[in-house]
């Protein structure tokens, strides 16, 4: 959205026009501050996905980090999202009878999930990445099992059942599930969380970017591209990769203690491999290591599932009869393509970041591709 | 099962052992075909899994269709067809799998072909299901199962001829393999590519040809190796490959990935130290020993003696540890060269 003065081509066209850009930033502004309320108009469902998407949006820009900046495929990403939604639901919940404030729980979260990044990059990390994205994909899989089985002996996780009542997000007396009318406008529960997703959104864009152009950015720009000369300019390459990883972690943890507010209930089911697929396929598509792609990719990627619903079951029902393929189906094949077909034709992504690009087709044999 | 409750400690050790084994066999025969791609261009071939399912499921149809038109002809004839149909289809998907997916991509960065290769395995994963459901299938019980005692004792350790066949299968393809790489002109061939790419074309090697046959032959391996899993277990799903895929790696990764007699030696150790895990970590971990430090579980051990921390329901965690275990400890694998990073 914000992206669409951008091009690949032409890197920094925001510092050529300053008046444009702001005209653009006002617009976008604009936009995200009165999409609620024209999707309402639509139906009120849409509210409640737009949020799914933003927190998709977060969970692609927190992989990013660790997949685009650094250059390290992880493959099991969506367990720190199950860290961060279970710190939260177990300590907002009737489960323990634990109601702390979730601005007490999140940076609780955030700090667990960076406990079991650390944990789990600093065995792997000094190893080839092949090495990273196989036990990536095995740790995903372990924190699943787990979730699903500590209802035993003593009943943590609840098991395969999951953790309900799941407190909302609370300020004093301000409930972010009720309907309220302030001013004559009515923001519903979904209208609530969006403004504060929207806003965690920004404040994580903002940092990104600001990440990516720091020291440490460049630093793990300089390790993606080669490690062993990263090295020998004296960075110090094992602990910047767990930084990343860490960083990457947090950012899952953060958003999977808003998924688990915002639902109210969650259960292992939410933590599948899929999911993990599902949120690489969105930093691919955007373009890895590209802030604002990754932001477009995660978008376009969240909505996909959703228009599918209300395009491909009524279409076969009206061509066959009935419905041939289920529209989750199509959705992983989709998936499945965009990683293949990206890699092989735009390996930069869609809205390419400039160096990504050059780096990625440089190295491609002639009659190769 | 019938062991476990009148056989003796030994029994049920040598039980544990004997499934260890077969389910080792399988893992060996998967991980084969992930070493074999690996030591030839250092590529994780993360569809592998899908491979050895598609192998399960082609086997699947045949053996049912068959079983069903011709009830009267011997079992071990159906079984073979099965495998005769599903290893040349698997070997066309390894085949598609290299030319379209991974041979563009070989001059590209690593992380370019590993998410190919998993964008590949969902593909697969999700076409699978659209052809056979999503449903697990089972496997029609045409094989008369028997069993054989280990020991002398007639309710101790039993060994099946279908545990049999797997065991002496796997054998009998791994020699055939380590005497296609190390006596015929093609191995050579494709020990030649493994060290030096260029060198090797340069020596009149057709690269591209040696790359092809070694996804070809793994994936064969792979074909299998399903058919194996299918009629051990009676049962066939989709999903099947992903799981069979991440423990074969780990098996490779135990033994020193690139390296044929590690992923074998990788593959037998995985099957026994996951089966020996999952039968005796109910034990290790019963709480009930240490009734007297605390009141409570004290309590709790009075309405129920198997009061455990982590059960059998675990097992599929044991892959997983000893991947970890083997990169921090030995990042080579137990039969391992120590190679240098290449740049």
């Amino acid at each position: 959205m914000s992206a669409a003065p951008r091009s690949a081509a032409d890197p920094a066209p925001i510092e050529r026009h300053p008046l444009l850009a702001k005209a653009g930033f006002v617009l976008v502004a604009v936009v995200l501050v009165l999409l609620p309320f024209a999707l309402t108009g639509i139906g009120t469902a849409w509210v409640r996905i737009t949020n799914l998407a933003i927190l998709f949006v977060l969970l692609s820009l927190g992989l990013n980090i660790v997949v685009g900046f650094a250059g390290l495929l992880d493959l099991g990403y969506i367990a720190f999202y199950a860290v961060g939604a279970y710190v939260y639901a177990l300590l907002a919940s009737p489960h323990f009878g634990l109601h702390l404030p979730f601005w007490a729980i999140l940076p609780v979260g955030a700090l667990v999930a960076c406990m079991f990044g650390v944990l789990l990059g600093t065995p792997t990390l000094k190893l080839r990445g092949d090495y990273l994205a196989i036990v990536t994909l095995g740790f995903g899989e372990i924190i699943r099992i787990f979730l699903n089985n500590l209802s035993q002996p003593v009943n943590i996780t609840n098991g395969p059942q999951g953790i309900t009542l799941i407190d909302p997000f609370r300020i004093g007396s301000f409930n972010f599930a009720q309907t309220e009318t302030i001013a004559g406008v009515t923001f519903t529960g979904p209208i609530k969380y969006y403004y504060f997703l929207v806003v965690v959104m920004v404040l994580i864009v903002a940092l990104n970017l600001r990440l990516q152009n720091s020291r440490v950015g460049r630093a793990w720009e300089a390790i993606r591209e080669d490690e062993i000369a990263a090295r020998a300019m004296g960075i110090n390459t094992r602990n910047m990769k767990l930084l990343a990883f860490a960083m990457g972690a947090s950012f899952g943890g953060v958003a999977g203690g808003m998924f688990s507010a915002i639902q109210g209930f969650i259960s292992p089911e939410s933590f599948v491999l899929v999911e993990s697929i599902n949120v690489l396929a969105m930093v691919v598509l955007g373009g890895m290591g590209n802030v604002f792609g990754v932001v477009i990719g995660a978008v376009l990627l969240s909505f996909t599932p959703e228009v599918l619903r209300y395009t491909v079951g009524p279409i076969q029902q009206q061509l066959f009869g009935r419905t041939l393929l289920d529209p989750e189906v199509i959705r992983m094949l989709l998936f499945g393509f965009a990683l293949v077909l990206m890699m092989l034709f735009r390996p930069a992504g869609l809205l390419p970041s400039a160096l990504r690009k050059r780096e990625l087709e440089a190295n491609r044999a002639p009659g190769n591709g | 099962m019938s062991a476990r409750r009148t056989g003796t400690r030994l029994d049920i050790f040598l039980q544990q052992l004997v499934n260890g084994l077969t389910l080792g066999s399988v893992y060996a025969i998967v991980a084969l075909g992930y070493t074999m791609v690996y030591g030839i261009i250092q590529l994780i071939n993360f569809a592998h899994g899908e491979v050895v399912m598609i192998g399960a499921m082609v086997a699947f149809s045949v053996i049912t269709v068959l079983a069903a038109a011709q009830p009267g002809w011997p079992a071990v004839a159906i079984v073979a067809l099965g495998l005769i149909v599903a290893v040349p289809v698997c070997m066309g998907v390894g085949y598609t799998l290299e030319r379209v997916a991974y041979r563009p991509l070989r001059k590209a960065p690593r992380l370019a072909p590993l998410i190919t290769a998993i964008g590949l395995s969902i593909i697969l994963q999700h076409l699978a299901m659209i052809i056979w459901s999503r449903n697990p299938l089972p496997f029609p019980q045409i094989i008369h199962v028997e069993s054989y005692h280990v020991t002398g004792n007639p309710n101790g350790a039993t060994i099946t001829n279908v545990q049999v066949a797997i065991i002496l299968g796997s054998v009998a393809m791994m020699g055939a393999l380590l005497a296609l790489v190390y006596r015929t002109k093609l191995g050579v061939a494709m020990r030649a590519t493994s060290q030096n790419q260029q060198v090797a074309g340069l020596m009149g090697i057709d690269i591209n040809r040696v790359i092809a046959l070694t996804f070809v032959i793994g994936a064969g391996l792979g074909a299998v190796a399903g058919v194996m899993v299918g009629t051990y277990y009676g049962i066939a799903q989709y999903q099947m490959g992903f799981l069979l895929g991440l423990k074969a790696f780990s098996a490779a990764v135990l033994g020193g990935i690139g390296n044929l007699a590690g992923a074998m030696l990788g593959g037998l150790l995985l099957g026994v130290i996951e089966a020996l895990g999952a039968g005796y970590i109910g034990d290790l971990t019963n709480l009930c020993p240490l009734s007297s430090w605390s009141t409570t579980i004290a309590e709790r051990c009075e309405s129920d003696p198997n009061l455990t921390l982590f059960g059998s329901n675990y097992q599929d965690v044991f892959a997983f540890f000893v991947l970890i275990a083997v990169l921090i400890f030995r990042p080579n694998g137990l039969l391992g060269e120590r190679v240098g990073d290449r740049a």
